[in-house]
């Protein structure tokens, strides 16, 4: 049937149904790097269960030759592994498209679809004679359907070979097992399908200045160049592969090579509220400290969060969110904790908040945390999600400018005190509302006692109304300061366009790609992504000057935009929800369907 | 803040570094007259000023309670850190995990400690966070004006009259079963105990606790309350009494002759048990958790440095940290630069 349907090159998507903990993931990952390799636009997805072994998992990819690689929720071709799954699976391939399954065993009459081509390989029976071990013949399964789609999708074999012996290299009975099962698909498809399919690749030269890294490393790795020294943290999906890889990276950077010390502390706490106090500790010592956590611990560093902000305690907190409230869903994706960390914290509490929407930028944002916490001494979060921060992107490759130094902002040195007739914590304040402070131990004119019940601007204790607003009142001025200094929205405009759209974080690739798609349909709209909070006058110039403004979001609630309504000045009327929030990353058809439909509803 | 006077008389003795004791008080006391805290304070003065560190490498830290207070009153020019309620031993993990050069000192008391604070307190004795960590412990929630704490022990009564009926969280035992490497009870009237004690604590490579029973006059000194200064004094029972011999003091102080046991400290000072019950030895923590079992049962309370083990690794070494303290590794060292970027993004392709 495929061979009278056109021929579509790097443009399509794919999804593996799979049951979690049969080691699908590396199978997945292989085929992923492998087109990455081939020089073109991908991404891949893994829409996992919060679960080890045994329920279903999914991991699409979406190969785009125009670089469009937000999540789509079509799919040409479903690589249906999962038994259990195959109903919902089936159902979900475009008509016209393919699915590829086990035959080892015939799919029940009930599942089979006329407008679909069924691809039968008898993946188990192949492996089952190719390998005696029970746990082999599951894990070679996979690489045998990966075998089998470098035959339907022609992914280039050279490049699989050299990724096998990049990986398993060292053990050779795992790199001779998984090639043969590579094999093994590979050849059954080539004799028996019809191959390639109508949807393959080619060669490409469009990723060769980036890299294939997930937010979670690439958050770590900025810490790690940021100077950090003291981490403190407490396991929590999806934020415990922050601490993991910066654990290994400073296993790799940070250890005196001949006594073994290392130049960092790594602190698994208790809980949250332990790794937050922890982070403080070592920040009111003068180190740079960070923890990573999700919602729930945000929920629990509430209180000392709120510590740090009246006491101008710097602190770096990574927010990798996920799914709630409560528990919610661990392992899915939002954008949900934006009002909770703007606010965290009882009293009037306002924080510093930076938006990455990819692994480049949670790279350069986590190091922007530290010298924004340590210049305006007070708690910075940056906001990453589940589908940044534990999804690889093909991201631009991270650069360093070795002339970067830390802003440790205010700090006084010895001979500064030294200088001093005396030492008053929170006195005189520079432009930003900010003052100097003294570390400890650092000199005996120093010596303050640091304190989170109310004090008046110079460092006592106090309980009289107007000492105590003089302090809370700088305190504001101080974070509305930081608005110039948190990176500046992106804006891209369109000529003749009417409609605002703001958006932040993950939403990013299908906003782009919606905004584009909707162009092309004649209704161009200005689009805003917003990269940190406070937010600057530019915002609320957006805002304004557009007729309407859609802020598209990753939660039930609209959170940015009542964070949008209560920071500027801008009539609410204006701004108008369009939100995503079942737990998977935004698709492009969300954001043109979305707006199409209120523009039309409007229009008619 | 109240101002204390500032004149000094002439004759007061200064230690090596030129300090008077007073140069180690703080600020004037807010807590009731006749406090217990108060007298912890004191003694707290005068273990810094004997052991002459330099004030302003020393880090005060504290919770909230009226204990949580007292770090005011004492060395005021110490850093110091009044924090939340029950967080201090977090605070001071990650204090101490950036500048290991400091000398830390917690100040908290029974809410704190074994209440809201109790997996904190529990945890950093697990890391053996080097700091000395006192729990002003009097049974009560002063500050909210007399709630039992979880160191009441069963009948103890309330001002009110009415009885506490929960099993109580003893410190010590909690502290012995959780591998604590210092533990000792002592109680706030006895200056001289509790002096050497403090001393001892402070040089301790690890975590030293003391638990000091520290009646509240206020809600807590009646009859029927076990944590009054009545009770206490009746039923404190100096199993073993300490002499802490710091290491630049000339041990010239006369070896008690019923010393039966000294332990070398990490900074070369030596803790000397005497006067110890002859089946006692603070370094067997079985034998010690199986006596103190025994007297409490009696309803005993005894006192003294009750465990001690020099050998076990604290926290930096427990994490392998560099011997510099952190905040002073310079920035060049932490960087791995731009070519190592380059390098590790091979990796990432």
């Amino acid at each position: 049937m495929h061979q009278e349907q056109q021929v579509r090159i790097n443009d399509f998507a794919l999804k593996l149904a799979n049951v979690n903990g049969t080691g699908s993931a590396s199978a997945n990952g292989l085929l992923m790097q492998a087109i990455f390799r081939m020089g073109i636009p991908v991404s891949g997805k893994n829409l996992f269960p919060s679960n080890i072994q045994g329920l279903p998992t999914w991991y699409e990819v979406r190969v785009n030759k125009s670089g469009n690689t937000a999540r789509a929720i079509e799919y040409d071709l479903m690589v249906a592994m999962n038994a259990e799954t195959h109903a919902r699976d089936i159902k979900e391939v475009k008509s016209g498209g393919w699915v590829l399954y086990d035959s080892s065993w015939p799919l029940p009459n009930s599942l089979l679809r006329p407008d679909v081509t069924f691809l039968g390989v008898p993946l188990a029976k192949l492996c089952n004679e190719a390998f005696a071990e029970p746990r082999e013949r599951i894990l070679m399964k996979n690489i045998a359907y990966a075998g089998v789609l470098c035959a339907l999708l022609d992914i280039d074999m050279k490049v699989i070979d050299q990724l096998l012996l990049e990986k398993y290299g060292k053990k050779k009975a795992l790199q001779d097992s998984n090639h043969k099962a590579l094999r093994l698909g590979y050849d059954f498809a080539v004799e028996n399908l019809d191959c390639p399919l109508p949807i393959r690749l080619q060669q490409m030269d469009a990723t060769g200045a980036h890299i294939l890294i997930d937010g979670n490393t690439a958050t770590a790795l900025g810490c790690l160049y940021a100077g950090a020294t003291v981490a403190a943290w407490y396991p929590i999906t999806p934020a415990t592969s922050v601490m993991d890889a910066f654990k290994s990276l400073t296993d790799k950077f940070r250890k005196d090579p001949e006594t073994g010390k290392k130049n960092v502390c790594i602190l698994q706490a208790e809980d949250e509220l332990a790794a937050i106090g922890m982070v403080i500790g070592a920040a009111w010592n003068g180190a740079r400290a960070f923890t990573s956590t999700a919602g729930p611990g945000i929920s629990l560093m509430g209180e000392l969060i709120g510590l740090a902000y009246y006491a101008e305690i710097p602190a770096v907190i990574i927010d990798v969110q996920r799914t709630g409230p409560s528990t919610g869903m661990p392992t899915r994706t939002q954008q949900g904790d934006i009002l909770s960390c703007a606010y965290a914290s009882h009293g009037d509490t306002k924080h510093i908040l930076l938006f990455p929407s990819n692994p480049n930028e949670c790279f350069h944002f986590s190091v922007k945390a530290f010298d924004l916490a340590e210049k305006f001494q007070t708690p910075v979060m940056m906001l990453s999600d589940l589908d940044i921060g534990m999804n690889d992107w093909v991201t631009p490759k991270l650069v360093w400018d070795d002339g970067y130094r830390p802003d440790r902002g205010r700090v006084l040195s010895a001979e500064d005190l030294e200088k001093l007739e005396k030492f008053y914590r929170y006195s005189p304040a520079d432009e930003n509302h900010v003052a100097a402070r003294s570390l400890p131990g650092v000199h005996a004119k120093g010596a303050f006692f640091t304190r989170g019940s109310g004090h008046n601007k110079l460092g006592g204790y106090t309980e009289i109304p107007d000492e105590y607003q003089e302090v809370v009142d700088r305190l504001a001025a101080k974070h509305k300061a930081a608005a110039r200094f948190v990176p500046a929205p992106i804006i891209q405009i369109k000529e003749g366009a009417k409609i605002g759209v703001v958006s932040l974080g993950g939403c990013d690739p299908a906003v782009r790609e919606g905004v584009e798609l909707l162009a092309g349909q004649g209704i161009p709209c200005d689009y805003m992504r917003l990269r940190g909070f406070p937010f600057d006058t530019v915002v609320e110039d957006f805002l304004n000057g557009h007729d309407q403004n859609f802020i598209i979001e990753q939660n039930r609630d609209g959170q940015l935009r009542t964070l949008l309504v209560a920071e500027t000045g801008v009539a609410k009327e204006k701004l108008k929800s369009l939100l995503v929030y079942g737990g998977f990353p935004l698709s492009a058809r969300h954001v043109v369907d979305g707006i199409t439909e209120r523009v039309k509803g409007a229009a008619s | 803040m109240t101002k204390k006077p500032t004149v000094v008389h002439p004759s007061l003795k200064k230690n090596a570094l030129g300090l008077t004791i007073r140069d180690y008080e703080g600020s004037m006391s807010t807590l009731c007259a006749g406090c217990g805290h108060d007298s912890v304070t004191a003694a707290i003065v005068r273990a810094f000023w004997e052991l002459e560190t330099p004030p302003h490498l020393i880090a005060k830290l504290s919770g909230i309670g009226c204990s949580s207070k007292t770090p005011t009153y004492f060395v005021s020019g110490a850093h110091g850190f009044n924090s939340a309620h029950g967080r201090m031993p977090a605070i001071a993990t990650g204090a101490a995990a950036a500048n290991k050069e400091l000398t830390y000192i917690g100040i908290s008391g029974d809410g704190d400690s074994l209440s809201i604070g109790l997996g904190q307190m529990c945890h950093a004795i697990r890391r053996n966070l080097n700091m000395l960590y006192v729990i002003e412990n009097n049974g009560v929630y002063g500050l909210t004006k007399g709630q039992f704490s979880a160191s009441a022990d069963v009948g103890s009564k309330s001002k009110k009259g009415e009885a506490n009926r929960q099993s109580p969280i003893d410190p010590v035992m909690l502290a012995l079963t959780l591998g604590a490497t210092f533990v000792a009870r002592s109680f706030s009237g006895d200056k001289t105990q509790l002096v050497p004690l403090l001393r001892a604590g402070l040089a301790h490579k690890g975590f030293a606790l003391i638990d000091v029973i520290s009646p509240c006059v206020t809600f807590n000194d009646h009859e029927g309350s076990t944590k009054s200064y009545r009770y206490t004094r009746e039923k404190n029972v100096a199993v073993v009494e300490t002499d802490f011999v710091p290491l630049r003091r000339e041990i010239s102080a006369e070896i008690a002759p019923d010393a039966v046991t000294s332990v070398t400290m990490h900074d070369g000072s030596v803790v000397r048990f005497t006067k110890v019950a002859p089946d006692y030895d603070p370094k067997d923590r079985q034998g010690v958790l199986g006596y103190l079992h025994e007297r409490q049962s009696k309803g005993e309370v005894p006192t003294g440095l009750l465990y001690l083990d020099t050998s076990a690794p604290e926290m930096h070494e427990l994490s392998g940290t560099t011997e510099v303290p952190l905040t002073k590794v310079p920035y060049e060292k932490l960087c791995p630069g731009s070519a190592a970027l380059e390098k590790l993004q091979q990796a990432f392709r």
